[in-house]
This record gives structure tokens, C-alpha cells and sequence, in this order.
């Protein structure tokens, strides 16, 4: 039996409360507030309690899928890595840089979205790059 | 963050949450902060506690406003008309701080000439609010200090965001409320990393740190980093993109964690542009609407499945921890963005997020000096640009990011979209405490999916005795753009000739009705605000 908790930062609301998840055997079984946090010192809401039930769910995607004649279909990463790329190889190729557009993520990290500012603007060549939080 | 940017230097958060607990005065407007912002919410029951003074405006009485000293509910999109006519008041009385007018801010004299067209009795007539009560408001903001102002998406997703924001502006530096510790402007972001995406050029015409591309010293910086000449004219906004696909122009889209299908306004739109679109690639958690339309779906990990960093809404930068193993197949999208490139073309090697990090910090340097050893503690807020900074708890302290702080001269311009004959009510868009966005990760969760299971609409019930609605009965509502079925909730939140529907549930998507007209300077949508119609379905 291998438990552990693991200090970490709530991905749901702009507030950024600090929390322990609670991991059993790989699995995150709980979520507990973090004391020494700067602004949540000890509360979470009624979401950050029950974070863990999201990173569980067997909806989440397992696997990578592309779409064949009309039906998305599993695949493998290699399979989908190279549709995506060639994809846009070739979309870059015939109609420019700016035939691309990118839509980045409040969800994902700062590391990520940085990579994929540096991905729009270097790799495809274009400024075509925004993210849905003007919504 | 335009309309805060054009005013002070920088779109970001002035103060951070911890200090609104001594505020002597908080003016709370367009958040719903118990429900979205819960933990924000507690320091301002702190404030209370400590006797702050509480001010909200809202169209819909919140929770808040049973907590407030004033509240008032004024009409949809009449913001600007509110703030114009506080500010009136407050310049007829002389309470202005105009010592820190004349040394710290421009453009006063232009501003007072304008306001004085915002006299209270022309501001009750537009805002429903009566002219005493302006008056109050007024003296209770204007005669105490620290003052802080706290709004969310209810002030900026309007026609007139922009305008809303900069008159918020207007009136805290009119009252000498910005660079001070617990006053200042203070938008709450609604998704955790909404700050980190801006901070990190997840917009059109900066890279990170704010650095403009059309800036020849940032373009060279970063061409020379990344070995390339790097385009310098700004991009597309999400919305243009839309626009820019039905054109032929736009050919692929590459969609990381998100889900526009359902957060973006005129539902209708959003679904015709992403079927035409040749190559959509969707990155999510979960297999969302948008996810469902995609040439190519890539399964991210979540946030307890790698490291990294978010960016809170008061610029503190904090540190993500790994948990557990991603689940199935499914890979941090560091890595899959990483694995990407390479095959496009544009090789990258990154090891780890800290390596990333690394090259954030060398390029970005409100970002410079952090590092994650600096950050395991309790994150440091931006800007932070030595290995010794402390990191910048408020902003604009002696000095205007931009130098002196402008006021600007906004006149008040009713909604895009307004009431008429055959769309006779106001309809208002939000969310709730239990959900979050569009759902797609709260409705999975058990525990959340219980507290509530379905959309609905929010009616007055005077309304609905009028037009025969009960409780819990589905009714149908519809706009110019669209109709939904939905099931009726009598409460008295909401003002009559106004419903408001939340915005997380698919089969009952608010945003089939919502108006894509959108702000010219923000490009934000008109999400809050537009007219429909409500009936009884046939027997
Ligand atoms: S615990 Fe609640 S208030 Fe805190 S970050 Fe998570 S969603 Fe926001």
C-alpha cells in the first residue's frame, strides 16, 4: 500500500487555493485543504472539495482519436501526432501561416501555454493564437 | 484587461485577495463573488467583520447584497450611466482626492467636463436607481479610504466592457484609490489560469510578459531566441477566427482545453464554423462538444497529473505538483505540444516543465526572477524580476505602470441589443457555486452533478403569474438568434422583465440566445446582455 499526499493548487477558479490530494496506490482518493496557503490559509469550496471525483471519472480521455471516413476512431499516438502534423503541414504549405489558428487554454499551465504561443508563432509562423477567456 | 490596461499600464489585478480584509470600503459590482469566487468572498465577510463597508451593484440581488450596506440593482447594461453619475456626485460635493488627481493621473479636465452631464435625476431615470441612493453610494464610497473595487465578468462581458471597466477606472483614481495596499481595480479571473494564459502570450498581439509583436525590440528578443523571424503584425481574436473560417480563410484550428461549443456566444455560429473548418484539433480531458467535431483528438493529463505552473487572479505565480501518473494513454500537454512541433518541423526537446520555465524566465522578465525552488513556498506574484525581488503584492505604487494614470471620457451607450415587441425581456447569462464554465469537468463529479443536475431559467415570480408559469414547469425562451426549452425557476433574484439562465449545461445552452455583437477595443462578446422571448409551451 503505498499513500501519499501531495500539496497542489486548485485548477478550477481564478482564486488558486492551495490543496493536499490524497493519492492511494496511484489513485487519488481525497482532497483536503492546504493551512499555509496565501489566500485560501486552510477553506476550499464546495468544488475544490471534490476535485478528485473529476480526475477519477471514466469519462476522461484515454485515448488519442482520429477520424476516419467520418467516425472518430482510436489511435495511436504516433497515428495521431502525424494526422495533426501533416495536417497542418500541408494546410501551412498551401495557404500560408495565417490559414492556421490557435485557440490556447486558461485550463492548461503556464509552461504549456508559453509552448504553444511559442509553437504558433516560431513552428507555424502566424499570430492567429487567442484563448476563450475574453468570454 | 484592455480597458485596465489603456487606463493604468497593465490589465492585471491591482491589489491581491488577502488585503481586501482591510479595506475600509469594497464596491463589489458584475461578480457574483460568493458563488464564483468563493474564496475571495471570505476575505471580504473578513472586511465586514472588521467593519468595512460593502457596496454591490448588481441586476441580480446575489448573495452579497443581503451582506451589503448598499445594494442596488440597476438595469442590464446601464453600467457606465451608474458610474458616470457617482462620479458626478461625488465632484459636485468635492469629495475627489484632488491632490493625487493633479500629481498622479491626466486627462481630469475632460472627464469633469463630461460628467457633468450625469446628473442624478437623468441617472435614476436610466439605471432604475433613485437619486438619493446615488447619493449615498457616493459619500459611502468617496469618504473612506483604502477603497477597493472587485468585478468579474458581469462588468466586461458587455458591448461596452471596455467602457465599463475604464469607468471603474475613472472612479477609483478619482478617489485617490490606486497604489495603495487594499484599494485599487480588482477583476476577478473566472477560469484558475486565465492570468497565465495572458501572461504567457496566449493573445494575438503579445508575447509573453505583455511584450507587443508588432514591438521591434520584443520581435528581435524573440526571433533571436527562437531562430526565426517571427511575424509582427497581431492576430486574430477568437472571434475573428470564427469569421475567418466561414471567409475560407482560416483552413485549421488547433484547440487546447477548451471548449468553445459551448462557451462561445451564438451557439448556432460557433457549430456551422466547425464543421466547415478542413483540420479541427481538439487537446482536452474530456471528450467535450468541441472535442466530438475533431479531425484529431489528443487526451491531455490533468492538473494532478503533472507539473507546472498557474497564475492567479492576483498574479501570484504558484507551483502544480504531479499526484499520479496520467491516466490511460493520455500525456501532460507540454509534451504533446513538444511532440508536435518536432514533427511539424520545429523541433523542441524540452525535458521538463522547469525547462520550460527556464526559458520563460530568460524571455519574460516580470517572470525573471522566480524559479520553482522560489515558488514551492507560496508562489510569488508578478512582476518579480530579480533572483532577490519579494515578488509585487500591488501594483502602480508611486508610479502608474504607464506613468500617470489615465482617465478616460466614456460616454454611456445603451446595450447592442435591446428590448422590443417581440423579444420583450432581458435575458442575463452567469454561472452557479457548484458548476464551473461549461461543465465539463464539474458535471462529471458526483458529489457537484447532485447539488444540480440541470439548467433552468431564473424568473421573477410576478412574471410568471403573469404569463401563467409554475415552478419547475419547462417554458420556452427564445431570441433572434435562437430558442431553447428549459425548465422555469420562480425566484425573486431577479428584477421583473429580466431572466437569467446559467451557462453550464449544454442540452439548455444560454448561448443558442446570446449576441455575438461584440466590443470593439476587447472584442469580448456580448454575453450578459440581449432581448428574448418567454412562452408556455403548447399543451
Ligand atoms: S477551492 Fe473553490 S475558490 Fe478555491 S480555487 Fe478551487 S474553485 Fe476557486
Amino acid at each position: 500500500m503505498d499513500f501519499r499526499t501531495v500539496p497542489t493548487i486548485c485548477s478550477y477558479c481564478g482564486c488558486g487555493c492551495g490543496m493536499l490530494l490524497e493519492v492511494l496506490d496511484g489513485t487519488v482518493i481525497s482532497t483536503l485543504p492546504m493551512k499555509t496557503h496565501p489566500v485560501s490559509q486552510g477553506s476550499l469550496c464546495i468544488k475544490g472539495w471534490n476535485i478528485h471525483e473529476f480526475i477519477n471519472s471514466d469519462q476522461r480521455l484515454k485515448h488519442p482519436l482520429v477520424r476516419k471516413n467520418g467516425q472518430q476512431v482510436q489511435a495511436t499516438w504516433d497515428e495521431a501526432l502525424d494526422a495533426a502534423a501533416q495536417g497542418l503541414r500541408r494546410i501551412v504549405d498551401q495557404h500560408g501561416p495565417d490559414a492556421v489558428a490557435i485557440l490556447a487554454s486558461a485550463k492548461v499551465t503556464n509552461e504549456e501555454n508559453f509552448l504553444l504561443n511559442k509553437f504558433s508563432r516560431a513552428a507555424i509562423g502566424t499570430n492567429n493564437i487567442d484563448h476563450c477567456a475574453r468570454l | 484587461m484592455v480597458g485596465l490596461a489603456a487606463a493604468f499600464g497593465s490589465g492585471a489585478m491591482t491589489n491581491s485577495l488577502p488585503e481586501l480584509e482591510d479595506a475600509k470600503v469594497i464596491f463589489i459590482t458584475g461578480s457574483n463573488t460568493t458563488e464564483n469566487h468563493p474564496i475571495a468572498a471570505k476575505w471580504i465577510f473578513r472586511a465586514k467583520a472588521k467593519g468595512a463597508k460593502i457596496i454591490v451593484a448588481d441586476p441580480r440581488w446575489i448573495q452579497m447584497s443581503d451582506l451589503a450596506d448598499i445594494a442596488v440593482q440597476q438595469r442590464l447594461g446601464t453600467d457606465v450611466a451608474l458610474l458616470n453619475g457617482l462620479m458626478h456626485i461625488i465632484l459636485k460635493e468635492g469629495w475627489q482626492d484632488q491632490a493625487y488627481i493633479d500629481e498622479r493621473t491626466e486627462g481630469f479636465p475632460e472627464l469633469a467636463a463630461k460628467l457633468e452631464e450625469y446628473p442624478p435625476d437623468k441617472v435614476a431615470q436610466i439605471t432604475g436607481i433613485d437619486a438619493s441612493t446615488l447619493r449615498r453610494m457616493a459619500e459611502m464610497f468617496a469618504k473612506e479610504k483604502p477603497a477597493s473595487i472587485v468585478y468579474c465578468m458581469g462588468i466586461t462581458q458587455h458591448t461596452t466592457g471596455v467602457d465599463n471597466v475604464k469607468s471603474l477606472a475613472n472612479l477609483a483614481m478619482i478617489t485617490g484609490n490606486v497604489g495603495f495596499a487594499s484599494a485599487g481595480v480588482n477583476p476577478l479571473r473566472g477560469q484558475n489560469n486565465v492570468q497565465g494564459a495572458c501572461d504567457m502570450g496566449g493573445l494575438p498581439n503579445v508575447f509573453s510578459g505583455y511584450q507587443p509583436v508588432a514591438d521591434e525590440t520584443a520581435n528581435a528578443k524573440f526571433s533571436k531566441a527562437w531562430g526565426r523571424e517571427l511575424p509582427n503584425k497581431p492576430g486574430l481574436t477568437i472571434l475573428e477566427m470564427f469569421n475567418g473560417i466561414d471567409d475560407g480563410k482560416i483552413k485549421a484550428l488547433y484547440v487546447v482545453g477548451e471548449n468553445p461549443m459551448l462557451s462561445d456566444p451564438d451557439l448556432h455560429h460557433v457549430e456551422s464554423s466547425l464543421k466547415k473548418v478542413e483540420l479541427l484539433i481538439v487537446q482536452d480531458i474530456f471528450p467535450t462538444q468541441t472535442a466530438r467535431m475533431a479531425h484529431v483528438v489528443l487526451p491531455g493529463a490533468c492538473f494532478a497529473e503533472k507539473e507546472g505552473t498557474f497564475s492567479n487572479t492576483e498574479r501570484r505565480v504558484l507551483l502544480v505538483r504531479q499526484a499520479i501518473p496520467p491516466v490511460g494513454e493520455s500525456r501532460p500537454d507540454w509534451e504533446i505540444i513538444r511532440d508536435l512541433s518536432t514533427r511539424f518541423g520545429y523541433p523542441m526537446n524540452y525535458q521538463s516543465p522547469e525547462e520550460i520555465f527556464e526559458e520563460i524566465k530568460s524571455l519574460t522578465p516580470s517572470y525573471a526572477g522566480m524559479s520553482y525552488a522560489r515558488l514551492a513556498d507560496k508562489g510569488l506574484q508578478w512582476p518579480c524580476p530579480t533572483p532577490e525581488h519579494p515578488g509585487t503584492v500591488f501594483l502602480h505604487k508611486d508610479r502608474f505602470t504607464r506613468g500617470k494614470g489615465a482617465f478616460s471620457v466614456i460616454p454611456y451607450k445603451p446595450p447592442a441589443e435591446v428590448i422590443d415587441a417581440d423579444y420583450p425581456m432581458w435575458l442575463s447569462t452567469g454561472r452557479t457555486f457548484v458548476h464551473y464554465h461549461t461543465g465539463t469537468m464539474t458535471r462529471v463529479s458526483p458529489s457537484l452533478h447532485q447539488e444540480q443536475a440541470e439548467g433552468y431559467v431564473e424568473i421573477n415570480p410576478a412574471d410568471a403569474r403573469t404569463m401563467k408559469i409554475k415552478d419547475g414547469e419547462r417554458i420556452k425562451v427564445s431570441s433572434r438568434r435562437g430558442e431553447i426549452q428549459i425548465k422555469a425557476k420562480l425566484s425573486p433574484k431577479v428584477d421583473r422583465g429580466v431572466v437569467f439562465i446559467p451557462f453550464h449545461f449544454a442540452e439548455t445552452a444560454a448561448n443558442m440566445l446570446t449576441n455575438p455583437a461584440f466590443d470593439p477595443a476587447a472584442k469580448i462578446p456580448e454575453l450578459k446582455v440581449c432581448a428574448v422571448k418567454v412562452e408556455k409551451l403548447a399543451a
